[in-house]
């Protein structure tokens, strides 16, 4: 159970070049906050700034109000759970699970408690003395989680957690990581590029860019109300369109709409253009069909507009011929006003 | 891919391909085993007219020579001596390289260079140092109150081969464990260090038991090397003096055979480091081929 709190966080490499740019950020007690973002964007070194394993250049960490920055990993109390799972291979899972609590001075009544805790919670009682090598990816993901369990940190840290399982498992895991950190209630920090991921475990979004950080949201606000050009186009697949405010202007309705000072793009979701008249008032744009992708159940649709390429999410899959020539609808609520110099939006004041 | 595939119809070309690498092993190793098995079965008389067949005389002898006896003695402390200290130091070279980023590279190429030195070269230069009337070592441990004199002492004969020895392996076994060490996955050190170990601990419980195949593999090459190997290395040093304090079974043969003219005896001596060699490397094909499994 724990608070953190990274106050103008700032990492350079060589003295020159940053890998993070000052980052603030408040975790409530219990939160799960997913940073995500790019390779390089600095979400990973981030979490290994929380961990201990790098050194920070310069800002403060605060576990539960305690300035951390300068303390040893071990002294953090924090467990953490690696992209490549850094199981010990030369000990059995037992062994595994056991090694932080032994280091720590746990007696051994308690250890054993524990291990059989963590054990069924996970599910991988029957595997207790095996070796890694002998246990599946999704396994030893589990065991990786248990050895985190075990310690009943005040906090636990994901570095990518799923990136080597395959799709399908990627997502069971996922569920199960979201019910484990409901159930535990443990304050963690989840970093991972895949937005979907992002999407469904977060209770808030943090968005990061070029070390930076660009929205920190819950996951809804931030898919709604994107705060930049760089969020509106990472969250969302297919990604939002982003449309000049002159390619615009030519649809019917648009200039009739007010629009914030210092717009010139606008960004819509491919669900909110629609190809069918909606109800209420709407603008209306014309385009050409370039290219239909079905995908199961709906369809993206290419529409060239101006030189532009839209995408459209549409259900079912629908009987156009390529070349033709549609109208295109969306409500002006679907409209996101951002400025292309700035790369924030308009409409709402900056957000830090 | 396909690859293009020349046939030589000639059937003699195969062989006479294989040819000089043959006549070499067989010249050069094959014969001279062949003779030495031989001649360990017979005895000279001293002006060399006749040689008699005596089945396995020379080696019920070797089992009663207290010298032979006490050779392999010293070759037992020799062979644990050079393989401790070698390994010990290069592990812990190894270590201080593994923590640098940049200058690494630098420090390799330099902690290679002993490997490149002829033993002969490397006993004359350990020799130089500790020797009793100009060497610096002996002067310096003179100041502690320690007289050095390997001359006379057979102790300190002892330590500056294994020394001397130990120096010239030290290369080869750094660049094992820099390479084993670079191969241990940086995330398991920084798991056990959240996981509340301190470098000490991590490298004992974590590093060092991923690192068992190197070292299990180190170890029988040192061992291999010590015991025969280090010719050139004693005879550059101590001569295998003073009285035989320095005489392993590798000195032995030679001091047997062309000092001593012994060949019968010596040829059963260096039959017997056959069969310990044969043995070593029996031992590292069976478990260093499959690998120290963790």
């Amino acid at each position: 159970m724990a608070t953190i709190n990274l106050v103008d966080l700032q990492k350079s490499y060589g003295g020159n070049v940053l890998a993070v740019k000052g980052v603030n950020l408040s975790v409530a007690d219990g939160e799960l906050i997913v940073l995500v973002g790019p390779s390089g964007c600095g979400k990973s070194t981030l979490l290994r700034m929380v961990a201990g394993l790098e050194s920070v250049t310069s800002g403060r960490i605060e576990i539960n109000g305690r300035d951390v920055a300068k303390a040893e990993p071990a002294e953090r109390d924090i467990a953490m759970v690696f992209q490549n799972y850094a199981l010990y291979p030369h000990m059995t899972v037992r062994g595994n699970l056991e090694y932080g609590l032994k280091n720590r001075g746990t007696p051994r009544a308690e250890i054993d408690r524990r291990v059989k805790e963590a054990a069924e919670i996970l599910e991988i009682g029957p595997m207790l003395d095996r070796k890694p090598r002998e246990l599946s990816g999704g396994q030893r993901q589990r065991v990786a989680m248990g050895r985190a369990i075990v310690r009943e940190p005040s906090a636990f840290l994901f570095d990518e957690p799923l990136s080597n399982l395959d799709a399908k498992l990627r997502v069971q895991m996922r569920v199960e990581i979201r019910k484990l950190q409901r159930r535990l209630k443990t304050t963690s920090l989840y970093v991972t590029h895949d937005q979907l991921e992002a999407m469904t475990l977060a209770d808030r979004l943090v968005v990061m860019n070029g070390g930076l950080v660009e929205q920190i949201g819950t996951p809804t606000e931030v898919y709604d109300r994107p705060a930049t050009l760089f969020v509106a186009s990472f969250i969302g697949s297919p990604p939002m369109n982003l449309i000049p405010v002159d390619v615009m202007a030519q649809a019917e309705g648009f200039s009739a709409l007010p629009l914030p000072p210092d717009t010139d793009i606008i960004g819509m979701r491919a669900d909110q253009l629609v190809i069918e008249p909606p109800q209420g008032e709407s603008i209306v744009l014309h385009g050409q069909v370039e290219l239909l992708e079905p995908i199961g159940s709906e369809s993206h649709l290419h529409v060239s507009l101006a030189g532009q390429t839209l995408v459209l999410r549409v259900p079912g899959r629908p009987d156009l011929a390529d070349g033709a020539t549609i109208k295109l609808y969306a409500p002006p609520s679907a409209m996101h006003p951002f400025n292309r110099a700035t790369g924030r939006r308009t409409d709402s004041p900056p957000q830090a | 891919m396909q690859t293009k595939r020349t046939i030589f119809p000639n059937k003699l070309l195969p062989y006479a391909l294989l040819a000089p690498q043959l006549i070499i092993t067989i010249i050069f190793f094959l014969w001279p085993a062949a003779q030495a098995v031989k001649s360990s079965f017979e005895r000279e008389d001293p002006f060399g007219f006749r040689t008699t067949f005596i089945w396995f005389q020379n080696y019920t002898r070797l089992f009663n020579d207290p010298g032979y006896l006490n050779a392999a003695g010293r070759t037992a402390v020799f062979a644990v001596g050079v393989t401790l200290l070698s390994m010990g130091v290069s592990l812990l070279l190894a270590i201080c390289v593994n923590r640098l980023l940049r200058s690494g590279r630098l420090y390799t190429t330099l902690l290679v260079w002993p490997y490149a030195v002829a033993p002969v070269v490397a006993g004359i230069l350990w020799w130089f140092m500790f020797n009793p009337t100009i060497g610096i070592v002996p002067y310096l441990l003179d100041a502690f109150g320690y007289r050095w004199n390997h001359r006379v002492n057979g102790n300190d004969a002892m330590i500056l081969v294994i020394i001397a020895a130990s120096w010239k392996q030290i290369s080869y076994n750094f660049l094992f464990f820099v390479a084993g060490l670079q191969s241990v996955p940086k995330s398991l050190v920084e798991a056990a260090a959240m996981d509340g170990a301190g470098p000490f601990k991590r490298f004992w419980t974590i590093v060092f038991p991923l690192l068992s195949p190197t070292t299990f593999f180190l170890l029988i090459v040192n061992i291999n090397y010590a015991m025969f190997d280090t010719f050139g290395i004693i005879d550059g040093t101590t001569g295998g003096g003073p009285a035989g304090a320095t005489n392993t079974l590798v000195y032995k043969v030679y001091a047997d055979g062309f000092l001593g003219l012994n060949i019968g005896s010596s040829s059963a001596q260096s039959v017997l480091l056959m069969l310990i060699v044969i043995v070593l490397t029996v031992v590292q094909f069976r478990w260093v081929e499959r690998r120290v499994q963790y």
